[in-house]
């Protein structure tokens, strides 16, 4: 893209090779650290609340409750306002500024989680369900599957809200990452790398990993794990299944269904396109409150998809 | 209610044994009277509630949530209980969440046209997982890979000297057995039982090396068919004849033909088969009648079941577990003489000068139903377990097939990172012309941990195509399988399946066109 104001860091929003971007500090930073040089030509931050005049749009960013520095990108042109919601969650999360409900006239939101089987639970009983088995199962290591940016570190952060202090355990791929937000004043306490620590140093503790090295061979070196993965897509049987988790933590950083609807209703707006995930009963549903709803297909979506193994594989969700 | 959803919600996603032993055993130990007892009736089996039926909860639903939302998320999600349990519309502290006892005493005196509306306030009560286990019970089928045995073993954890031990107490209580954990916490007396409708832990027979025959001797054994059937052990005489599994699970809820022939005063050792005009059916036509909560009087019809013989245990209330096998051969013969029950016979004795004469008839077996032969010291006691020398079974030799590999799919547990669970197939012509491979069968054992690091590197380094945990890999590699049997089967595209399936050989150095073809396969099927 010649121009590409990126809403947060991944790599299914922001990808490498642009010319002019514009993003949050904190995303441009998230960017920098995955992609270097070849993120893009030339950046421009641009804070929550800040505004910016582009060919007579006037552009903002507002909080999106996503991962760090994820951002609503805000349209206003001669009085009509258009709200991109990129992803988004309302529930709070301590890695990341707070959603913010911006009125407007049309809202184009995401729909990942757009059916009624998606609610996700309170995060605080998940990571009791972890803290439980390893009561449980004191002689295995705990390995938690959890997407590099954003969830690790939500986890991490909620790990330590629930009182346990001992190190925590990090499979290489989270390390800058998580370093990054560290950077950005956050707290997780004391992390140790995984990779290099003898099979008995590794029992009985927590130890977090890309989802991909659930079931991978790089697992071997644990034993036999407890094997827990930290997605939204985890509220399904089948999914679990085919993740082979052991232990499904429903822990989402998109929101689910009652957030969607709550959100709809909360902007106000007449006009609502749908994309990104199941939008034909976010669509429906919307539809039935009189609102005019739509589903936006996106260019090129489907082939990256089909590429990660799908949405459907919980990579980030 | 809580916490027997949360048990089951960890033992469905808990693959090792020792893991589901482990949850069960805490859940045991922790949940109150009577809550602990009922999740163990639900685990064995042995709860009796008037279920609602699918499509009642269906209906349920779809007067609370919008029709078209619920038929798009069934489509998603695939399983009703499921769906149901996750799209419940939630309003938190609506009702009070029942416990299990709530649930297990309402639903025994409700009818079948009150429980939907009992059921609408329980589901308003619960959480998802609440929801989902609730309606699980309630539907009929838990499915969490939890056998009656292995409920009962994660019992005697708490303080029973063996399995064994609650078995003989176990068909004699009812649910929530109180008195049972009592027992096993040292808190009373062991629970008195009836033992006229108490199951028995079986006598089982350990498996002959060919190398150790000469140093036995002929002349203090007695040889009888091996049956391809089912072990069971038929106990009447109480006030219900029931028939055990060789696990100790009453399956007589699916065999009412040969409940309705057992009216006599009698443990009996026996194998369950299909017979038709006296001769035994394939093991295939007894599958069909296993598992099944009602059989129907057409299934009934097309495949009679039939036990046939091998020893007596008690006659009458008198145990003869202690007797010699002679003593308790000669008791059972008189007895069937005398009673003559209908639906049985007994398995013959098999009249042998030595070894060399035995091993010449097991070689030229062939006929249907006959695993191989069974050995058994003359003298030999009933003991319960797996004693070393009493018993021996002595199958035929396995048949083998040159297949290739086709599929791969990841293990469970140490080998959730490994590709051990293998399906392979034998070629055949294509209708395109040209030749394909059909799947004949799938085995996860045969091989040692070695061999299967270099399988997992085989699969990973040909892999043609992945659908989720399972790989597709090009047709390069020849496992040699071995098999007890193969019958007919719709489970395989081949139309055949194997009987006890496993690797005995990976053929690294075979070139996978000169495995076997369907027709070599078909040459090998019984009946």
């Amino acid at each position: 893209m010649p121009r590409a104001l990126v809403t947060h860091g991944h790599a299914d929003h922001a990808r490498p090779g642009n010319g002019a971007v514009l993003a949050t500090p904190e995303t441009l930073a998230i960017m920098q650290a995955r992609y270097g040089e070849a993120a893009w030509r030339e950046q421009q931050a641009l804070a929550y609340g800040d505004r910016l005049e582009v060919g007579g749009v006037s552009v903002g960013l507002a909080p999106a409750g996503h991962v760090l520095g994820s951002a609503q990108a805000v349209l206003e042109w001669r009085g009509c306002r258009v709200v991109v919601s990129g992803d988004y969650k309302r529930r709070p999360d301590p890695t990341c500024a707070g959603f913010e409900v911006v009125p407007c006239d049309l809202f184009i939101t995401e729909a990942t989680f757009g059916l009624p089987v998606f609610r996700h639970p309170d995060d605080g009983a998940e990571i009791a369900k972890l803290l439980a088995s390893l009561a449980t199962y004191p002689e295995r290591a705990h390995l938690v599957g959890a997407y590099s940016l954003g969830k690790a570190q939500r986890i991490l952060a909620l790990i330590r809200q629930a009182g346990y202090d001992k190190p925590i355990y990090l499979h290489g791929a989270l390390q800058a990452l998580t370093r990054l937000y560290e950077g950005f004043g956050l707290d997780f306490g004391a992390l140790l790398p995984a990779t290099g620590a003898a099979k008995a140093e590794l029992a009985g503790e927590i130890v977090l990993a890309p989802p991909s090295s659930l079931t991978d061979r790089w697992s071997r070196r644990l034993g036999e794990p407890v094997t827990a993965m930290a997605s939204g897509w985890m509220r399904v049987r089948a999914r679990v299944r085919q993740r082979g988790a052991e232990l499904p933590l429903v822990i989402s950083d998109h929101a689910d269904w009652d957030e969607l609807t709550r959100t709809i209703a909360e902007v106000e707006a007449p006009e609502v396109w749908v994309t990104h995930g199941n939008e034909d009963a976010l669509v429906h549903h919307a539809t039935q409150q009189g609102i005019a709803a739509r589903a936006l297909a996106l260019v090129g979506r489907g082939e990256e998809e089909q590429e990660q193994d799908g949405r459907a594989s919980g990579a980030e969700a | 209610m809580k916490d027997f959803a949360t048990l089951l919600d960890r033992l469905s996603f808990t693959p090792q044994r020792n893991g589901k032993i482990r949850l069960l055993a805490e859940h045991f130990r922790n949940a109150p009277d009577p809550n602990r007892g009922y999740a163990l009736a639900a685990l064995t089996g042995t709860l009796e509630l008037a279920a609602a039926k699918p499509a009642q909860v269906r209906a349920l639903v779809e007067s609370r949530v919008d029709p078209q939302l619920f038929a798009w998320s069934y489509d998603y999600v695939g399983d009703l209980a499921e769906t149901v349990a996750l799209i419940w519309p939630e309003r938190p502290g609506a009702k009070r969440p029942p416990d299990l006892p709530d649930v297990v005493e309402r639903l025994r005196l409700a009818s079948r046209r009150e429980a939907p509306a009992i059921l609408e306030t329980w589901l308003d009560g619960l959480d998802a997982t609440g929801r989902w286990a609730l309606l699980k019970l309630i539907t009929g089928a838990l499915r969490v890979g939890v056998s009656a045995r292995l409920a009962k073993t994660a019992l005697a954890e708490l303080g029973a000297p063996d399995l064994a031990a609650i078995e003989e107490v176990w068909h004699g209580l009812a649910p929530p057995y109180e008195a049972l954990f009592a027992w096993l916490e040292g808190r009373a007396a062991r629970p008195e039982v009836d033992h006229r409708s108490a199951f028995r832990p079986l006598m089982l027979a350990q498996p002959l090396e060919a190398a150790e025959l000469p140093s036995l001797d002929p002349a203090a054994y007695r040889a009888e068919w091996k049956w391809d059937g089912i072990r069971v052990q038929l106990v009447a005489g109480g006030e219900t004849p029931r028939l055990f599994s060789r696990s100790g699970d009453d399956i007589g809820r699916a065999f009412p033909d040969v409940l309705e022939a057992m009216r006599f005063d009698a443990v009996l050792d026996g194998e369950l088969l299909v017979l038709r005009d006296g001769a035994v059916a394939p093991f295939n036509d007894l599958q069909q009648r296993l598992n099944r909560k009602t059989v129907t009087p057409k299934l009934l019809r097309a495949q009679p079941a039939h036990v046939r013989l091998y020893d007596i245990l008690f006659e009458a209330g008198e145990d003869l577990r202690a007797l010699p096998f002679d003593e308790r051969r000669a008791r059972l013969e008189a007895w069937h003489a005398r009673e003559a029950p209908a639906r049985s016979d007994l398995s013959p004795l098999v009249p042998f000068e030595d070894w060399d004469a035995l091993a010449a008839l097991r070689a030229g077996l062939r006929e249907q139903g006959i695993e191989g032969l069974m050995l058994k010291r003359a003298d030999s006691a009933y003991e319960a377990g797996r004693p070393k020398g009493p018993w021996f079974k002595w199958k035929r030799d396995a048949l083998i097939l040159d297949t290739v590999l086709m599929y791969a799919q990841r293990g469970h547990g140490k080998r959730s990172s490994y590709y051990s669970d293998y399906t392979f197939g034998v070629w055949r012509d294509a209708d395109e012309g040209g030749v394909e491979l059909v799947p004949v069968g799938k085995a996860y054992f045969g091989f040692t941990d070695e061999e299967m690091r270099r399988l997992d590197k085989w699969i990973r380094d040909n892999t043609v195509e992945r659908f989720g945990p399972v790989r597709a890999v090009k047709p390069g590699l020849v496992l040699e399988v071995a098999f007890d049997a193969l019958h007919r089967s719709k489970r395989h595209k081949s139309g055949l399946a194997m009987r006890f399936p496993r690797v005995s050989r990976i053929r690294w150095d075979k070139p996978a066109n000169e495995a076997d073809w369907l027709a070599a396969a078909e040459a090998l099927l019984e009946g």
